[in-house]
């Protein structure tokens, strides 16, 4: 029998196995009760606590069973696996029933077994981050083993080219040696994310100073969740935008002044980009200032500055941390970001100040290693997952950075809703 | 050091004209962030809404010998290169599946070929001079016009872009979404219950807290790499499936998730809990019958934006390989399917000029349902929001 014949066997059984015990334990504690002796529980909590305890021990012996075969290698045939499985929630069914008498608190044993329930839930999220900390570290290491981590880390060319070759046992075929610097990739990650920046923090700020000090409620209720349009567009939508529209405008325009655009420029991605981030700094900024506490506006008022200058020397000064915390939020969103570079930023990784010319970014090389035609095993398919792990370590300093900030700004005037 | 007040009012007036100015330029800042989302809407309407429209020409279908062969025979030389070589295709098929059409002939609106659409439309082709002309002609004639795309919404992909639709890619989306839906909602609830209600302060439960925080600001392309090393390469469930597409997107959606699931707790009030207490409630009991059937809009809410922000997602799908040629819709989990997004992606990087448009149609779409799907979760929080 195949395996989802078996598996689905399996489930209809000991769904039948809950049932039965659900309706017997049911049974047997409103018998109990007949009789007159004062029960702890309802008839119903001694039922689920009979189901419980059958599909409870089943499928977690059905679970280690087969997390067993897949660490360990363990060869248990499947169907003995859910056979015993089975064979445990009989057990559990005739525990479950012998537990229905008057003198056991069936509702607290519930109670402990859905606060452990609620317990795995909520690991789930810590396996998440090992997991993919496990994952990236794991790949990174077999690659550090092929590559020495020094050149990765100051190595000024990217040149997996033969790599695959010497995957396949061909090395001597290959010709040039492959060469595994990030420098360009990542000189053109940050000069993407600084002109995404210069984009996004003017503008983004100015808006959150505007819907904050100066707009009136309508325009306020109106303008933000407009902005947040923005932020909810898919990347691969602002991706299209950035090839399409933007990057021919951008080689139009530099041929206007003059300058030589490649199709590919850094400027398209980059101020798409900006455009995207621009809701992620004006919400969180106009949150962080509405937060400052008025007591300050009115005393410097009260002391004769001017609306502008109570804003630029009061307001800002004390949103301060928490602006520098969104900006430091929406440089680690620009830094991952991986849609809008691959579809206008280039493939090729080049070492360059001018914006204009074509430069990749560590995000495209990831896609680019990882969607190829490659050899799990080779370097290059390795390789995306070294530029994975210095990415993750990037991105969670700079959210720790600024988680640190805003709390301090939140300690400082003692705000809760931040 | 004292100063006229003609200076010190001349100083004034300059503070407020600075002050003044300031709003002028947030004012304008904000304007600018408003005129980029008009233009890129009116950008993105211009590009996709011909893709809506395709052009079909009234050709007569003769069933003879030749066609039996190569379907192109049954048609008049003059108009065969305009018509989409999809329908060519099939003519073969349909006349061994019915002999009976050997011998007749037909008159009816068939595809037409993408330069032809793309002439129609006015937009770069390849038609020679000549062809043009005919074209010219069939269309005074009545014979060839612009219709309704409903190959758009009932096929799948293709490699030529008159025959290529979105249904493949909904359909993945859906079962994708499924899965994420299946996974992400309930652990979501489950781990937001526990931190608000049920946890003690201790290292573990800040510890989960901090995680999570974490978990929502990482990059999404990692995520795609957890499920290629982890979901792919360690537990073997099949690459480029809705199933390993649905588990990726599932982890990135879980913190989005959790973090509404504890705004809706943390707003039900305390007085409630002490209510359900009072009478002799568990503390389960009282989550159960009273702190989540009050809180369940807002969780509402926060999972159907979670869901369109999983919706939108591509990176993390690219790298578990659900970016597959599905030409046909399967409805399974465990074979090969792209999503909408992805199929965005693929038409994106196609060469043909008629596949931009099909892939600004195929963003429209994608637009349509998010701001549906956000539509809604607005329309829930202000219906069913109370305020205590």
């Amino acid at each position: 029998m195949q395996t989802n014949q078996l598996l689905a066997m399996f489930s209809g059984v000991l769904l039948l196995l809950g049932l039965i015990a659900f309706f017997l334990g049911r049974a047997k504690a409103a018998r109990v009760r007949e009789t007159g002796a004062s029960m702890y529980a309802q008839p119903d909590q001694y039922a689920w606590f009979a189901v419980l305890a059958t599909a409870g021990p089943a499928i977690t012996v059905g679970a280690v069973g087969a997390f067993l075969m897949l660490l360990l290698g363990a060869d248990i045939p499947t169907f003995y696996l859910l056979a015993g499985s089975l064979v445990v929630a009989a057990i559990g069914l005739m525990v479950g029933m012998s537990q229905v008498k008057p003198d056991f608190h069936a509702r607290q044993a519930i109670e402990r077994v859905i606060r452990w329930i609620l317990v795995t839930a909520a690991l789930i999220s810590i396996f998440t981050t090992f997991g993919i900390l496990f994952s990236i570290v794991f790949e990174a290491l077999r690659f550090f083993q092929m590559h020495s981590f020094w050149d990765f880390i100051t190595g000024t060319v990217w040149n997996p080219g033969a790599s695959f070759l010497a995957a396949a046992g061909r090395a001597d075929e290959g010709g040039a040696a492959a060469q595994f610097g990030s420098v360009p990739l990542f000189a053109g990650t940050f000069m993407i994310t600084a002109i995404a920046m210069l984009v996004a923090i003017p503008v983004g700020l100015l808006s959150a100073i505007y819907m904050a000090e100066f707009a009136p409620q309508r325009v306020r209720t109106l303008a933000r969740p407009t902005l947040e349009v923005l932020a909810g567009v898919p990347t691969v939508v602002y991706g299209f935008f950035a090839a399409i529209t933007v990057a021919p405008l951008i080689v139009d325009l530099a041929g206007f002044l003059g300058l030589d655009a490649s199709f590919n420029n850094a400027v398209a991605p980059g101020v798409v980009m900006g455009i995207m981030i621009i809701p992620f700094i004006s919400s969180l900024s106009d949150d962080v200032i509405n937060a400052v506490p008025d007591s300050m506006r009115q005393g410097s008022l009260a002391l004769g500055m001017t609306k502008g200058e109570t804003i630029r020397d009061v307001v800002i000064p004390a949103a301060l941390p928490g602006i520098i915390s969104a900006s430091l939020l929406a440089v680690s969103r620009a830094l991952g970001e991986t849609m809008i570079v691959v579809m206008a930023a280039g493939m090729r990784p080049n070492l360059t100040a001018n914006p204009l010319e074509d430069m990749t970014t560590v995000t495209v090389r990831i896609v680019a290693a990882l969607t190829g035609d490659l050899e799990f095993e080779s370097a290059e398919t390795l390789s995306a997952f070294a530029l994975g792990l210095v990415l993750f370590a990037v991105t969670l300093s700079l959210n720790l950075v600024s988680v640190l900030m805003i709390r301090r700004f939140r300690e400082k005037y003692r705000v809760n809703n931040l | 050091m004292s100063q006229s007040f003609d200076a010190i009012s001349a100083q004034l007036r300059r503070r407020h004209r600075r002050s003044s100015r300031l709003k002028w330029i947030s004012m304008g800042a904000l304007g600018l962030a408003g005129l980029f989302l008009v233009l890129f809407f009116a950008d993105m309407l211009s590009k996709g809404l011909p893709a809506f429209q395709q052009a079909q020409i009234q050709v007569e279908i003769d069933y003879n010998d030749d066609a039996q062969r190569m379907g192109r025979a049954a048609l008049d030389p003059e108009v065969s290169r305009l018509v989409s070589r999809t329908f060519e295709r099939l003519i073969p098929v349909r006349m061994r599946d019915n002999p009976e059409l050997l011998g007749t002939s037909e008159t009816r609106w068939v595809l037409a070929d993408s330069e032809v659409d793309q002439y129609l439309k006015g937009h770069r082709n390849k038609l020679s001079d000549a062809q043009q002309a005919t074209v010219d002609t069939l269309v005074e004639q009545g014979r060839a016009a612009l219709k309704f795309n409903t190959t758009f919404f009932t096929s799948g992909d293709s490699k030529m872009p008159e025959a290529s639709g979105i249904l493949s890619a909904a359909v993945g989306t859906v079962m994708t979404m499924l899965v994420t839906l299946a996974i992400a909602f309930p652990i979501g609830v489950m781990t937001a219950v526990y931190l608000e209600e049920f946890a003690p302060d201790n290292r573990l439960t800040q510890i989960i807290e901090i995680n999570i925080n974490n978990l929502a600001a990482i990059p999404s392309i990692l995520f795609g790499l957890l499920g290629l090393a982890i979901f792919i390469n360690f537990f073997g469930v099949p690459r480029s499936s809705p199933l390993v597409g649905g588990m990726t997107l599932a982890l990135m959606t879980l913190p989005v998730v959790i973090i509404a699931t504890r705004t809706a707790l943390r707003s039900v009030p305390d007085s409630i809990r002490h209510a359900a207490f009072g009478v002799g409630c568990s503390r389960w009991q009282v989550v159960r019958d009273h702190v989540l059937p009050l809180a369940m809009p807002g969780i509402m809410t926060g999972s159907i934006i979670g869901l369109a922000q999983a919706m939108g997602e591509t990176a993390p799908l690219i790298i578990v390989g659900m970016v597959a040629f599905i030409p046909d819709a399967t409805a399974s989990f465990t074979q090969a399917a792209t999503v909408l997004p992805a199929q965005i992606f693929t038409w994106a990087g196609e060469p043909e000029q008629a596949f931009v448009e099909k892939t600004a149609g195929g963003i429209l779409v994608l637009l349509t349902i998010l701001i549906f799907l956000n539509a809604t979760a607005v329309i829930l929080r202000k219906k069913f929001e109370r305020r205590w």
